[in-house]
């Protein structure tokens, strides 16, 4: 049964094209519009990504100012990957974005709305799988289905299982996964409802460097066949390089770099790419010695 | 081959020590080293428990006393556990009751029996209020506890994923909460004993407790052994079934049903 995954994930599937941006409207009734299969439901929405829009974004927790006037576009079905150093309010970032903390100035639209609170066409990874324990994983990957769709959860759900390789664990408990698998029925929690924007909290940083590998090529292959806008919060340049249309790097509380990466996908790791990485982590760095020894380095 | 021999092995192992007791018990009386008028011999307790089970009199002790421990265990059981679910969802409610709760905790429930049979005789309600009493603290704690200690990050998923209010309770809290009311719910199991036994030896006029005293005044001590081992049986057999709620309803936890040899890698 894996083996279907593994084709997946190893076979370049570059024939696959991105889907064409059509404009988005804001679907005003949730579900209606497209009907098809199941299937349909939520693999052929293709092209129907969120915008997210912030305008002089900042947050504050008491004293300490973590963003200050933090603008940003993202384009509809864009990938973009936030990066910086621990602490920088990268994580913070994607907080606000989500809905689950409201930032102290500015304001952030999603499609040209405010946000305001968690929206059911915003999904997150978080670091950890969170998955209920005492769900099997087919009932965990239900809990993303929303309740106007609730008829046909549990095929959906399978549906979604089948497309992250994990549908012969379906009746398994969480607790016999591995990390990796484990953080895969959460992909296939946040996509069963087929979100317009999916929030990546570094989901991939607890994993090893191989289970990573793989991760990042389901993500990307999912993202081309769904659609949706993602954000990535990672603080692995290379990993942001790999997957990203744009990095974004925030310090100090402000974006000090935002730069579009050129290459084609699927990406590999040659000289384009080396390049992209060392521009990138140069920035940081040079930012670093600024910081702590000004005056030396004078060329 | 070996294997199976292995496993009758450890079936038979927690009762070694038992059957060596009784054992020792019985050969110590047969030779005269421990007066009869001290402890009688295993086979004279159970030609007691025969006798008292033929005519009857067995029976009725244990189902008057099992009634009492079951509905007591019933009223104190759902009130901490309540009260416990209140204190957890709604911090409002715990400021309101936890220091009332917290001070009546800590009297020995025991300590009341004087107070209790001044109000109550010596009837069935008197050792029903013990016995819901005794059991409603360990109970309400656990409860309380449990719910206090689910995974703050499940919870942020559950509102994320659009669960609120009793929806999320029933999903993710109380779930989470669960193996802890059952570790409350094996405490007050023993409460519920040690309480009904007190209650019954101070003030009945029926149960294995009642049985036990009555027997004293006639210095049937065989019958005071069989009532004092009945309580053992009674208690393990409460622990059993506990245990048995555990493994029904923590099935997926990895103490409890899932073999963690099946993990694989991915």
């Amino acid at each position: 049964m894996a083996s279907a995954f593994w084709r997946s994930v190893f076979v370049d599937d570059a024939v696959v094209t991105r889907p064409k941006r059509i404009p988005v409207f804001r679907r005003d009734v949730p579900g209606v519009g497209k009907k098809g299969t199941d299937e349909e439901a939520f693999v052929g929405r293709a092209g129907s990504g969120a915008s997210v829009e912030l305008v002089d974004v900042s947050k504050r927790f008491a004293e300490k100012e973590v963003l200050r006037n933090v603008r940003l576009s993202i384009a509809s079905g864009e990938f973009v990957a936030i990066v910086g150093r621990s602490g920088c309010g990268k994580s913070t970032l994607l907080r606000l974005i989500a809905g689950l903390d409201r930032p102290t100035g500015g304001v952030l639209y999603r499609d040209a709305v405010p946000v305001d609170g968690i929206d059911p066409d915003t999904r997150i990874m978080f670091q950890d799988a969170r998955l209920l324990p005492w769900k099997t994983v087919l009932d965990n990957v239900c809990i993303g289905v929303p309740r106007w769709k609730a008829a046909a959860a549990k095929a959906k759900a399978y549906a979604v299982l089948q497309q992250v390789g994990l549908e012969d664990r379906a009746d398994d408990w969480p607790s016999v996964l591995s990390g990796g698998q484990r953080q895969r029925v959460a992909l296939a929690r946040a996509l069963v409802g087929a979100p317009r924007l999916l929030l990546f909290d570094e989901p991939l940083g607890a994993l090893d460097a191989l289970t990573r590998i793989e991760m990042q090529r389901l993500i990307e292959r999912l993202w081309r066949q769904h659609g949706f806008t993602a954000v990535l919060v990672t603080h692995d340049v290379s990993e942001a390089v790999a997957l990203a249309d744009r990095v974004v790097l925030i310090e100090k509380g402000k974006v000090a770099l935002d730069l579009r990466i050129t290459l084609a996908r699927p990406r590999v790791r040659d000289s384009g790419f080396a390049h992209f990485e060392r521009l990138i982590l140069e920035r940081v760095m040079q930012s670093d010695q600024d910081h702590i020894e000004p005056q030396e380095y004078e060329i | 081959m070996r294997r199976f021999v292995r496993r009758k092995m450890g079936l038979f192992l927690p009762w070694l020590i038992p059957a060596g007791v009784v054992a020792l018990w019985q050969l110590l009386g047969d030779f005269g080293l421990i007066p009869e008028r001290t402890l009688p011999t295993p086979v004279k307790v159970a030609i007691a428990g025969v006798r008292l089970l033929l005519n009857g009199e067995l029976v009725h002790a244990i189902g008057v006393s099992a009634v009492r421990a079951l509905t007591g265990f019933a009223i104190g059981g759902s009130i901490g556990f309540t009260l416990g679910l209140l204190n957890g969802v709604m911090p409002i409610f715990a400021r309101l009751t936890d220091s009332t709760v917290q001070m009546i905790r800590n009297i020995p429930h025991l300590a009341l029996i004087p107070l209790v049979i001044a109000w109550f005789g010596i009837g069935e309600r008197a050792k029903i209020f013990l016995v819901a009493l005794g059991v409603l603290f360990p109970i309400y704690i656990n409860t309380l506890h449990g719910i206090r200690s689910v995974d703050p990050g499940l919870i942020e998923m559950g509102r994320v994923y659009g669960l609120r209010g009793w929806e999320l309770h029933c999903k993710v809290v109380l779930p989470g909460a669960l193996p802890s009311v059952l570790v409350g719910v094996r405490f007050s199991l023993g409460f519920m004993w040690l309480t009904l036994i007190v209650a019954e030896t101070i003030a009945a006029d029926s149960g294995i407790g009642y049985t036990a005293m009555n027997a004293r005044e006639f210095f049937q001590l065989d019958v005071v052994v069989l009532c004092i081992l009945l309580y053992a049986l009674l208690g393990k057999l409460s622990d059993l079934i506990a245990k048995g709620l555990e493994k029904r309803w923590l099935k997926w936890h990895p103490h409890f049903g899932v073999r963690s040899s099946s993990t694989t890698p991915s």
